[in-house]
């Protein structure tokens, strides 16, 4: 079976133009005639991209900011053209770049769902088969014809989800949009993506920031960096990718940092028991958190302490990690080593933040120092090991059955 | 299995059959505009008969009393509202056409469909506009005891006709142009208002005499000419005037849309 977009050698030319306002009038252009020609660079947001993806597949598509995600988006969805290559979509196109696209807010509830639902290319009548469904779903069943200008947020951003889920398309094109809403109307969210894939044989492009829902929902993802493709393949391994891009591991430059100023962290990683800096981890494995430091003013006693967290997720902070007694007098410069026996982290995405204080002030404290991926890996210790989504914590467990 | 290429270039051909496959979200736009404009009736209703009353008197006032144009017997309230009715639904439109990439910025870059959809979709409110209007009339008409011919009802069709497509062509010229120069909106509404005065809204053809050429240069005044004519039998139609408008009109209407369909795939690049 042929695969169900197709993309070849795609490529997305912008021009900038340098001192050309935003506000670009007639008669700047007519200005311009006796002028010397602005300054104008151009860029490939886009570069020879070409990659498959079949049928029934969520495939994600990550990436840091200004990797071309978007675009390959809006040229996927026909809001802007190409400059060279092609795709082949072959299915009905259903594109969410954005919850909620036209909704009026002089518009009811009722209206604003036709309105919508038209936009993102269902026809009226497949819009009053669903209208009950995508109403129980967004659960706004009350306030119908109220206009959504007085919706609250969430009742605004539930609807607005709620009429795109119900989209009958074959492909859905997916951006952000998960980056709304409560946290359980999220779970909400992504547990319909994934039945509508799994029942209906629908094929999801999906294009996230959140880690954790790219590794949970995707197979496969693929790793954009400048325009082009660094990586296809697993989605872990994608991820894992991704976060080897971000973590150079350097703290010198960061400016969001908290503190006296007596200590100051340079650098900060996670290793394996070998020593080797890794950024990919099993459950269960034993792994070293560490950061180098030094003292910028004469001698000091210095305590340390680490603070898990899993990164943009709800879940905010999961544990605080410190020594039970003061280290006393620290050297000038030295690494601090935190090793986790046997983690008993649950597959994710985790990061840890790293704190120093003198005498109970703190003196240097930087969030996110360095992240890492947990896959899954086997741990006699631990039991079976659960689901992702039952927990992120593993404990040691001894089982036993009387009779 | 319908098959979608995106390719960097498209065919004219394959956007036409587009335009029909999209004719659901085109009534879907124009609903949206008379829901909004038309939510609270009574505004919405009021609105529509204000503009052209307040404008007829203000012109019978002035252009009626004051400076005494000759109108062959017919009321000037009269004479200049037949003049309004097709000139307000010309200028609310291409208004509003070429305003309609700028105020619908937020769905051009978020979803796909033939963008010609929003020019054309934001003229059809002003057709409600048009019909509220017309019932003035026709009680004006029975204010001033003034006979009205069918001939000149049934014209009203083709008048709206042409005048649409008038209207709709340079629109969607506008429309394109105002994604690229946004100086066009602030420029285009003097343009508009200086037009009624070269076209036949407050005076009769006549007036000229012997430049009535000039009026051939304004599609909107031979539709408005004939109207009157037609409607008050008082003078004989000039057909040459009513053609030439007819074939003006959908000759910018073809160059309004081919313009369009030229510049539209970039519009969500820099609009």
């Amino acid at each position: 079976m042929k695969p169900v977009i197709e993309i070849k050698n795609l490529s997305k030319q912008y021009t900038i133009y340098h001192n050309r306002p935003s506000y670009y009038s007639l008669r700047d252009e007519l200005v311009s005639i006796f002028k010397k020609k602005d300054s104008q660079e151009s860029f490939w947001a886009l570069d020879n991209i070409s990659f498959d993806v079949n049928r029934g597949e969520i495939f994600g598509v990550i990436g840091p900011n200004g990797a071309g995600k978007s675009t390959l988006l809006k040229v996927l969805s026909r809001i802007t053209p190409p400059t060279k290559g092609k795709v082949v979509l072959r299915g009905r196109v259903g594109s969410l770049l954005e919850v909620g696209t036209g909704f009026h807010p002089e518009l009811s509830g009722r209206e604003n769902v036709f309105l919508n639902g038209a936009l993102l290319g269902m026809t009226r009548k497949e819009i009053s088969k669903k209208f009950d469904e995508i109403v129980d779903f967004a659960g706004v069943e009350k306030f119908l014809d109220t206009p959504v200008k007085f919706y609250s947020s969430g009742m605004y951003v539930r609807l607005a989800f709620a009429v795109a889920a119900h989209l009958e398309s074959d492909i859905l094109l997916v951006d952000e949009v998960l980056a709304v809403g409560d946290a359980e109307f999220q779970k909400k969210c992504l547990g319909k993506m994934e039945e509508v894939t799994q029942k209906q044989g629908r094929t999801i492009l999906f294009v996230s920031h959140n880690m954790d829902a790219i590794q949970s929902l995707c197979d496969r993802a693929v790793l954009f960096n400048q325009g082009v493709v660094v990586f296809d393949g697993a989605a872990h391994e994608s991820v894992s990718r991704y976060l080897n891009i971000g973590n150079s591991g350097d703290l010198k430059n960061r400016g969001d940092r908290r503190g006296s100023g007596a200590v100051r962290f340079t650098r900060a990683w996670v290793e394996n028991e070998k020593g080797e800096v890794v950024v990919t981890v099993s459950s269960g494995q034993t792994i070293r958190l560490v950061a180098e430091y030094f003292v910028s003013s004469g001698n000091i006693k210095g305590d340390f302490d680490v603070a898990f967290a899993q990164p943009r997720s709800t879940h905010g902070q999961l544990s605080d990690l410190s020594p039970a007694t003061s280290w006393g007098k620290i050297a000038d410069h030295g690494k601090i080593i935190c090793e986790l026996p046997n983690v008993p982290l649950n597959v994710g995405v985790y990061s840890f933040n790293i704190c120093a204080r003198v005498d109970k002030e703190i003196a240097d404290w930087v969030l996110d120092v360095a992240t890492f991926n947990v896959i899954s890996g086997t741990q006699p210790i631990y039991g079976k090991i659960p689901d992702k989504d039952q927990g992120c914590f593993l404990f040691e467990q001894k089982w036993d059955i009387k009779s | 299995m319908k098959e979608i290429i995106i390719q960097s270039k498209t065919s004219f051909r394959s956007s036409l059959k587009e335009i029909w496959d999209y004719r659901e979200l085109f009534y879907f736009l124009a609903w949206r505009d008379v829901k909004v404009r038309y939510k609270q009736t009574v505004i919405g209703v009021a609105w529509a008969l204000l503009q052209p009353f307040i404008t007829m008197v203000v012109f019978s006032v002035f252009f009626g009393r004051v400076a005494g144009i000759q109108t062959s017997g017919i009321p000037y309230a009269l004479f200049t509202f037949v003049g309004l009715l097709f000139w307000n639904y010309f200028s609310n439109s291409l208004s509003s056409a070429s305003d309609s990439m700028i105020s619908n910025r937020g769905i051009i870059q978020k979803v796909y469909f033939p963008r010609i959809i929003l020019p054309l979709s934001s003229t059809l409110v002003f057709l409600l506009d048009f019909i509220c209007a017309l019932i003035l009339f026709f009680v004006l008409a029975l204010f001033f005891q003034q006979k009205i011919y069918i001939w000149g009802i049934l014209f009203i069709i083709p008048a709206l006709i042409i005048s649409f497509l008038c209207a709709s062509g340079f629109g969607l010229v506008a429309a394109s142009l105002n994604v690229k120069y946004r100086d066009i909106r602030y420029a285009l509404p003097f343009f508009i208002q200086t037009l009624i005065f070269v076209s036949p809204v407050i005076y009769p053809v006549s007036v000229l005499g012997k430049y009535q050429w000039l009026w051939f240069l304004n599609p909107m005044s031979g539709v408005i000419e004939t109207a009157r004519n037609l409607l008050f039998m008082t003078s004989p139609v000039n057909w040459g005037l009513f053609f030439s408008s007819a074939i003006v009109s959908l000759l910018i209407f073809l160059a309004g849309i081919w313009y369009f369909s030229k510049t539209e795939k970039w519009f969500a690049d820099i609009v």
